[in-house]
């Protein structure tokens, strides 16, 4: 596929994914709500990484039996691999902290459970 | 009052999310300096056909360091945060 | 799990974890590394916790078991780190040498695996690090929402 996307489209697509994550880290109040708002903006970043370094008409760069063509940059896929990694130990974390909520107070609603009491 | 203001904020971030979008580079020729060296030299300087392991253990090991500290980090306070709680008689 | 489903992943983990291994060993020829096949052996290890159970698969697999071997990894990575310090921290000081270090014609080539100075053994220290991390993270989590705690 040699085609051109048009006109910077996956970045209006990162625009909506990071739209979409703040909306609803903002106003929903169930705690499993808002880790699924944080997972979908750290994918929107995710995304934004990549399609920064992309080539038009690129391959991967890898020497083994490479085809013919010119490669992508590579040091926006080494950060990215960095970055999944870390959003993969942060959702580990949040959901076993949202466990042990569970356990001490009993309902999992983000304004009942602000203040710490005993 | 505070509904108003938090769609107020949320409405002119993604504002000027979108309007950065038209003024990045065009997709599909990123300024490329730094990554031509490292496609050129990274046979002979690494010995390694894979760019991205090269790039991800030699030119910036630092960060692939720190992102091992990370992991260690998230393991252990998972597992500190379901430890069984002992009895106090003495235990420290 | 029923009887099916038990058999099948008694012979499917032995696959995924060559698969996995494969991954990891090849890192600097092919697309993969550290990373990703200790990805796929984790995942490996989430398909036994939930054929069997978690209280069956914690009385083989101990969580200490788990904890020597990601700080094993750990400080495998750091003393690889420390061992080009004549020149710099995170020197490649195996390129050149009979161990690792053939240097490979450039341009498009079929991949020898004996080439890469010191990322093939990063690479088998970092997958050690993510398979002993992701499976203990799997692993208290299953049992700890079944109603049971690990000690210490």
């Amino acid at each position: 596929m040699t085609g051109s996307i048009p006109f910077n489209i996956p970045y209006l697509a990162v625009a909506a994914l990071i739209g979409i994550g703040l909306y609803i880290i903002i106003s929903k109040r169930n705690l499993i709500k808002l880790v699924m708002g944080i997972v979908i903006l750290e994918a929107g970043v995710n995304l934004f990484l990549i399609t920064l370094g992309y080539r038009a008409g690129g391959v991967a760069p890898i020497y083994t039996n490479v085809p013919e063509g010119v490669m992508v940059l590579p040091v926006p896929q080494a950060l990215t691999l960095t970055s999944i990694v870390i959003g993969v130990s942060i959702l580990a974390l949040m959901l076993s902290m949202i466990v042990r909520t569970y356990r001490h107070t009993g309902d999992i609603d983000a304004e009942k459970s602000r203040r710490m009491k005993g | 009052m505070r509904r108003i203001a938090a769609a107020v904020s949320l409405t002119v971030l993604v504002a000027l999310l979108v309007a950065s979008a038209f003024l990045l580079h065009p997709f599909g020729n990123p300024p490329s300096q730094m990554d031509d060296y490292m496609i050129q030299n990274s046979q002979a300087e690494t010995g390694a056909n894979n760019v991205v392991a090269a790039v991800l253990f030699d030119y910036r090991g630092f960060d692939t360091l720190g992102e091992a500290t990370i992991l260690f980090t998230a393991v252990t306070g998972v597992m500190m945060l379901f430890r069984a709680r002992r009895k106090e008689e003495g235990n420290r | 799990m029923s009887k099916i489903v038990r058999t099948i992943s008694n012979q499917l983990i032995l696959f995924i974890l060559i698969f996995g291994l494969y991954i990891i060993m090849h890192g600097h020829i092919t697309p993969g590394g550290g990373f990703q096949g200790g990805a796929v052996v984790a995942s490996g290890a989430a398909l036994i916790i939930v054929a069997f159970g978690s209280h069956q698969v914690q009385k083989r697999l101990k969580e200490r078991h788990l904890s020597i071997m990601e700080s094993g990894g750990a400080l495998i990575f750091i003393g690889l780190a420390f061992g080009g310090l004549a020149t710099v921290f995170f020197y490649n000081f195996l390129v050149g040498s009979p161990v690792f270090g053939h240097i490979p014609p450039s341009g498009p080539n079929p991949g020898n695996i004996w080439t890469g100075g010191v990322i093939p053994l990063m690479n088998i220290a970092v997958g050690l690090k993510v398979i002993a991390g992701l499976s203990a993270i799997v692993l208290v989590m299953a049992l700890a929402s079944s109603g049971e705690e690990i000690e210490e």
